[in-house]
């Protein structure tokens, strides 16, 4: 991988930076099981929970309230040996508190809303309002440099409706790290085109699937429907079989498309 | 529809928007019904003269909402819709998907499963790669190596029939393993097949490597550099030909893939010349591999422990393979149902696909046909 990072021009050597001191001294040692070890050949396997009975059910579970993970959770981050061999892999999302989620803890307060690993991936929860920022940070700071894609849920019982993820690798580190935007419906939220040019398209087409509306965006519109279509598609109160009867009757002179 | 290019078609409005381009530039259509647009891809030009000076894709020709569809069928039902993705490498996409649900679940494919899924996905590698290369030639004005190319990938799609009675859309694999035993000569017929081969990929360089032509076609020709194919997120072959040594088998390993040696080759200068010997110099590597794994196939059971009816635990899983266009990503979201609750399926070509603006600027119209092949789309990927 030291290829990879000799070979970015675009990101020279911030490790000084005074936003990174509080790191710095633990930075060496929990290179490894910081967020996204996900998959590394040599790594241990990360963190295993030790309390597995913690009640953070995920956004599977309705709304997802703003509540700071169980106090209990540093101690599982920081395993002393090499961690036992997972008998049974943690299916169970369990509250993630390792130094990256201090990091942005430290630096975004609120924003942050939750952290939790999920088949030992790091998810990150935060609110729409600091996305640029968190994003800009995540880029520059984090060196996640690479968005490897951004998408939605939809899930329509929650007060805030929609999940926005985008899911981010880190070359230089080679860790993945996903980052959950919550947002209700017609929220706008601002696009991160320009910290990762990739969201162009990626955006246009939650937009498309969702009506999900960035801020800032250069070019937003449809990517894969019509341009006139009526309906965002992938909202799951959007019928498999529903389609824009006006939009086939006028465009392709038939009376359904199905 | 009403951009600027549509005015210029018989019956459409007054043309006004191109007067406002200036006398200079004129706008040009291409697609989405041509040979060289490998698939119902349109691009809408702007020309100074000859030159490009800005586009625009427009895609979604063939969108089927596979994502959509994904969410009113068994975890199961779904896997054989992932093949008519990326139809050219459907064994790749098969193997993604059911390492994602296998991941979702907390099971494990058996060893023997895993490297008999290393072994067709690497002869799948070559044969997206022979494709890609016979055609992209072809489009370049090179006749010949389309018929070398498809002849070999003739005898990588004999063995996907034997092994599970479809050329193209296989469904070869299951979650969990795999639902077929291999057949018996599997291991001589990939030997076979791979002993060959690197004498004929010696030919395909006789026919290009140093052909002038070839080479003045694509040396120079939409060039990519590190930095932007990182910010651009290209993956695959396009952004190891722009000096980026990434390949997820390596990275993070998946499959058998940990168990064989090959090297990752890179480019120096990212131009359309250098993505073509990556491509190359990544056929030998798969055979190299091939060539490893059938001397040790471990013998057991080919599928895991998975029940008839799959109800993996609520949550999520993010799970990428290097398939021959780029990284294939699934996401899935489980509630905890017999069905998935989303499945967002992040596309190679797409990703590609977009950069595709950045690398045509300040070429000529030829030149775009040659980048749009050098970026080995498919528009069935594309578009889902």
């Amino acid at each position: 991988m030291t290829d990879s990072e000799e070979k970015q021009p675009t990101r020279p050597p911030q490790a000084d930076k005074p936003g990174e001191t509080p790191a710095a001294p633990s930075g060496a040692a929990p290179e490894k099981p910081q967020a996204g070890g996900e998959e590394k050949p040599a790594a241990p396997a990360p963190p295993a929970p030790a309390k597995p009975a913690t009640p953070a059910a995920p956004a599977a579970s309705g709304a997802v309230p703003p509540k700071p993970p169980a106090p209990g959770a540093p101690a599982a981050a920081k395993p002393a040996g090499p961690p036992p061999p997972p008998k049974e892999p943690p299916l169970k999302p369990a509250p993630l508190e390792n130094d990256l989620v201090k990091r942005y803890k430290a630096r975004f307060g609120g924003a942050i809303l939750e952290a939790w690993l999920d088949r030992k991936q790091a998810i990150l929860v935060t609110t729409p309002d600091r996305l640029l920022e968190i994003a800009q940070y995540t880029r520059d700071e984090e060196k996640f440099d690479y968005l490897v894609d951004l998408t939605a849920v939809d899930w329509p019982k929650r007060e805030k409706r929609f999940d926005l993820v985008l899911i981010l690798y880190s070359f230089p580190k080679n860790e993945r790290l996903r980052i959950k935007v919550l947002l209700a419906d017609g929220e706008p939220v601002s696009s991160v085109e320009s910290v990762w040019p990739t969201a162009n398209w990626l955006e246009r087409e939650i937009y498309d699937m969702f009506g999900i509306v960035f801020e800032g965006h250069s070019n937003l519109k449809r990517l894969l429907l019509p341009e006139e279509w009526q309906g965002y598609p992938l909202r799951k109160d959007y019928d498999i079989l529903q389609q824009d009867e006006d939009w086939i009757r006028e465009n392709l002179g038939i009376e359904s498309g199905q | 529809m009403s951009d600027a290019f549509d005015n210029f078609l018989p019956g459409g409005k007054a043309n006004v928007e191109t007067t406002v381009l200036g006398a200079d530039e004129i706008i040009l259509n291409m697609g989405p019904q041509h040979p060289s647009t490998h698939g119902v891809l349109r691009v809408k030009l702007r020309l100074d003269g000859e030159k490009v000076v800005g586009s625009e894709c427009v895609i979604g020709y063939l969108h089927r909402g596979v994502e959509k569809i994904a969410e009113h069928r068994s975890y199961q039902q779904f896997a054989p819709y992932v093949d008519r993705m990326d139809y050219v490498a459907a064994v790749s996409n098969g193997l993604g998907y059911c390492e994602a649900v296998e991941k979702l679940m907390g099971v494990e494919a058996p060893p023997r499963a895993r490297v008999i899924r290393t072994i067709l996905t690497e002869l799948q590698r070559i044969a997206s790669h022979l494709f890609w290369l016979g055609t992209h030639a072809l489009d370049i004005g090179a006749l010949t190596p389309l018929f070398y190319c498809l002849r070999e990938r003739e005898e990588i799609l004999k063995i996907f029939e034997k092994y599970c009675g479809a050329r193209l859309t296989t469904h070869a694999f299951r979650i969990g393993g795999l639902q077929y035993e291999a057949y018996d000569e599997l291991e001589k017929d990939t030997e076979r097949f791979c002993r060959g081969f690197d004498k004929r990929v010696d030919e395909y360089e006789a026919l290009l490597t140093e052909n002038r032509i070839w080479v003045g076609r694509t040396k120079g020709i939409g060039i990519l550099n590190a930095a932007d194919a990182i910010a651009m997120g290209v993956t695959g072959p396009v952004l190891r030909a722009s000096g980026v040594q990434w390949d997820i088998r390596k990275a993070m390993p998946y499959a058998a893939y940990d168990q064989y040696e090959f090297s990752i080759p890179t480019g120096k200068n990212g131009d359309t010349y250098d993505r073509y010997l990556v491509r190359l110099e990544e056929m030998r590597q798969s055979r190299k591999i091939c060539l490893q794994a059938i001397e040790n196939i471990p013998s057991g059971p080919i599928l895991g422990k998975v029940g008839k009816v799959l109800k993996p635990p609520p949550g999520e899983v993010y799970h990428a393979i290097e398939a021959p266009k780029g990284e294939l990503g699934y996401y899935i979201v489980s509630d905890g149902t017999t069905q998935p609750y989303r499945v967002r399926i992040r596309p190679p070509s797409l990703v590609n696909l977009e950069a595709l603006d950045q690398m045509i600027r300040g070429h000529l119209v030829a030149d775009v046909v040659a980048v749009i092949g050098t970026l080995d789309i498919v528009l069935g990927e594309v578009d889902r």
